[in-house]
């Protein structure tokens, strides 16, 4: 292995973009993302990245240029946040069904308004379903992996989908972590020399983006939709290959404690890292805790999940965004429906708590147990979902 | 409501106070910021004109800049990044008694939100847009803007920007503004008499004022905020109905300031009602 050396986790990304030797970076500034593009602006100014940087006028342009550039076969890579996502929403869609292997980190932050910086999740929902490959990375060495790992699972001749990496914004953004580099070789190895399958090339005409008339729409759909649920075996490949260089081993779902936990937190994200240490002290004080967390957020890996919560009671869903006027948060809402049928029916609680930065401690996960044990002993549960520690309420 | 100045003989009050949130002060700008210079010439030239500040909204995208709108105590709408021009015009459109003030910077009126800034123009919409251009974006950290000049040091051109800026008063003017003005935040009499002007006249105003961003362009480019007003008072030459094809900023060759255009157009909504309403 290469280095271990302390890093923002925002320039640990972007050298990890480096490592990928991607072709070309077009991106527009937007906080928390911004030292991921300017660092990778600097790498390629001083050469140590042999890249195009494209200061495009605005995210839309973002991802039409990493459209663009993909689709001539190169390798491509932005990152964006919030309303940044929202405003290259349009081209977020036509990527996917496009199937260009185009690797985003999505710096996560809540979307406006109120208008606001800070972090939750509010902007990774409002494209859940757009058709990329999703995973959340919980910490800076996470950041990293994932970046090479997107390249490898997305760039697969099967797959061909767009991928996209979610880290909480400031909170992993902007806080030093340290982080093992890969050594070149390594990298060599893991990740080959991007192959597209199409390409634009005057010698072998293609055309991209035609028109689907209704006779034919519907299977261009199937036809995206079905490598999506099929890229699971590539994934799970790719991380396997990973954990033989690295010696860390992901998985679509982690768990923590969970075997004989009666109840479970499910988190997304960072949180996952502050909810371990609450069920390491709620189980100092004798009770039957763990932890599952979602990596993989599209395709979503249903038996593992089921899997990892089958001897649960109980289920504590934290949810860092809402689906206004729906059942709860869109992580809850997701849960309950892969639950649905099964023969292990546990209570499902629902928080939506850290809205926009505001912080959640060991003690609020500690609240919000306490909260849900009272609402299961209830029986039924009274209402959905909660909004946790929100005035006037 | 426009609360009244407190004048209480014992308290210091500044004259334009009743025009800001003061509950929301102190304000984010930076020491040797200019855009603060810039917004109280707004406000002055607010009162002087004497529009109705009942019947006045202000306007902004998002940026340093943009807090413009969220500091003014009066209807303001702080819209997001590149949108000011078209909810602007739909306050317009829904209201015409109103008077629209678009207060945004250069990134947000010209990269994010440019070719609002180009549609507004043409179609005459009755509202004055006052761009502070600080060459670069601001609020984020200093990154290359689409006003950047050649060679400028940005934390995204770190060799120097390869790419040519706008010529701001050359767009408005082909994209068929009606008024045209420019000017530094030193030149602050000449800023609040174009902008009192622009206030009371109809059609698409827009008035450009370079002001200083001793963080992230100053930094950068070894211009102290002083040495960045030396350049606007001695790298400035003031030329009313220059031609606007010589009014790029390159402070080597001296950047030409003034009043460029005064034209009379009609309006979005003269033109409207002429043509769909006229029954
Ligand atoms: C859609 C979107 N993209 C990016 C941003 C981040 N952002 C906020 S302000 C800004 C640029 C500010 O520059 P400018 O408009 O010139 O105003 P200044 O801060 O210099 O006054 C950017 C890129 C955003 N808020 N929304
Ligand atoms: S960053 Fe620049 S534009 Fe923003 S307040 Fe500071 S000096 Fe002004």
């Amino acid at each position: 292995m290469g280095n271990r050396i302390g890093l923002e986790v925002s320039l640990s990304a972007a050298e990890a973009v480096k490592m990928a030797n991607v072709d070309c970076i077009a991106a527009y500034p937007i906080t928390p993302q911004t030292h991921i593009v300017e660092h990778l602006s600097e790498l390629v100014n001083d050469g140590h990245l042999d890249a195009e940087f494209i200061p495009v006028e605005s995210e839309h342009s973002a991802m039409s240029v990493c459209a663009g550039v993909s689709a001539a076969g190169a390798r491509v890579f932005t990152c964006t946040s919030s309303q940044g996502l929202a405003l290259m929403n349009e081209i977020v869609h036509i990527v996917a069904s496009m199937r260009l292997p185009i690797v985003t980190i999505l710096a996560n932050r809540s979307l406006s308004g109120p208008l606001s910086i800070w972090n939750d999740h509010t902007d990774v929902m409002s494209i859940r379903d757009c058709g990329w490959i999703q995973v959340f990375a919980n910490n800076g060495q996470e950041v990293f992996d994932h970046v090479l790992f997107g390249f490898k699972v997305a760039e697969n001749e099967n797959v061909m989908l767009p991928l996209m990496i979610h880290i909480d914004g400031f909170i992993l953004t902007h806080v030093i972590e340290p982080v093992e580099f890969w050594e070149k070789d390594q990298v060599e190895k893991y990740l080959p020399v991007f192959k597209p399958v199409h390409s634009l090339h005057p010698d072998k005409p293609v055309t991209m983006g035609a028109f689907g008339m209704p006779f034919i729409f519907s299977e261009a759909k199937v036809a995206q939709d079905e490598p999506l649920i099929q890229s699971k075996s590539v994934i799970t490949a790719a991380w396997k290959e990973l954990g033989d260089i690295t010696g860390r081993y992901y998985k679509p779902v982690e768990t923590y404690r969970n075997d004989d936990a009666e109840t479970l937190f499910i988190t997304q994200g960072s949180y996952g890292d502050t909810v371990s240490l609450v069920v390491d002290e709620l189980r100092e004080e004798g009770k039957s805790v763990g932890l599952v967390m979602d990596r993989l957020w599209r395709p979503f890996p249903f038996n593992e999940f089921r899997d990892a919560v089958k001897n649960a009671d109980n289920l504590i869903i934290i949810d860092r965004a809402i689906s206004y006027g729906g059942q709860g948060g869109p992580l809850a809402i997701e849960l309950r429906s892969v639950m649905y049928g099964e023969k292990n029916q546990p209570a499902i609680t629902n928080f939506i708590c850290g809205l926009a930065g505001r912080d959640m401690t060991i003690k609020d996960f500690k609240n919000i147990y306490q909260r849900a044990m009272e609402k299961v002993k209830g029986i039924t549960l009274e209402e959905d979902y909660e909004y946790y520690g929100v005035r006037g309420k | 409501m426009v609360a009244k100045a407190d004048s209480t003989p014992s308290e210091q009050v500044h004259p334009l106070d009743h025009l800001i949130r003061t509950d929301r002060i102190p304000h984010i700008w930076c020491t040797g910021c200019g855009i603060g210079t810039v917004f109280s010439s707004c406000l002055k030239a607010m009162i002087s004109s004497g529009i109705d500040l009942e019947k006045t909204c202000m306007v902004s995208g998002i940026g340093c800049t943009g807090r413009g709108a969220g500091y003014l105590n009066l209807d303001s709408f702080h819209t997001t990044h590149g949108r000011a021009i078209p909810f602007a015009t739909g306050l317009k459109l829904g209201n015409p008694n109103l008077n629209v003030i678009v207060f945004s910077g250069d990134g947000d009126l010209f990269a994010i939100g440019g070719n609002h800034f180009i549609h507004g123009a043409r179609r005459n919409i009755d509202m004055t847009v006052i761009c502070v251009n600080n060459l670069i974006y601001g609020m984020t950290g200093g990154q290359v803007a689409a006003t950047t000049p050649v060679n400028a040091k940005t934390t995204t051109t770190q060799s120097g920007n390869p790419d040519a800026p706008f010529n701001l008063p050359l767009m408005a003017w082909a994209s068929g503004a009606t008024y045209v003005a420019r000017w530094t935040m030193l030149h602050i009499r000449e800023l609040t008499a174009c902008i009192e002007k622009a206030l009371t006249r109809s059609g698409f105003s827009f008035i450009e004022v370079l002001a200083p961003c001793p963080t992230n362009y100053g930094r950068r480019n070894r211009e102290k905020s002083l040495e960045t007003l030396r350049l606007y008072r001695d790298k400035t030459i003031i030329k009313n109905n220059a031609d606007p094809s010589e009014l790029d900023v390159d402070f080597q060759k001296g950047v030409i300031l003034g009043e460029f255009v005064d034209r009379e157009r009609p309006t979005c909504i003269e033109n409207y009602d002429r043509t769909c309403r006229a029954f």
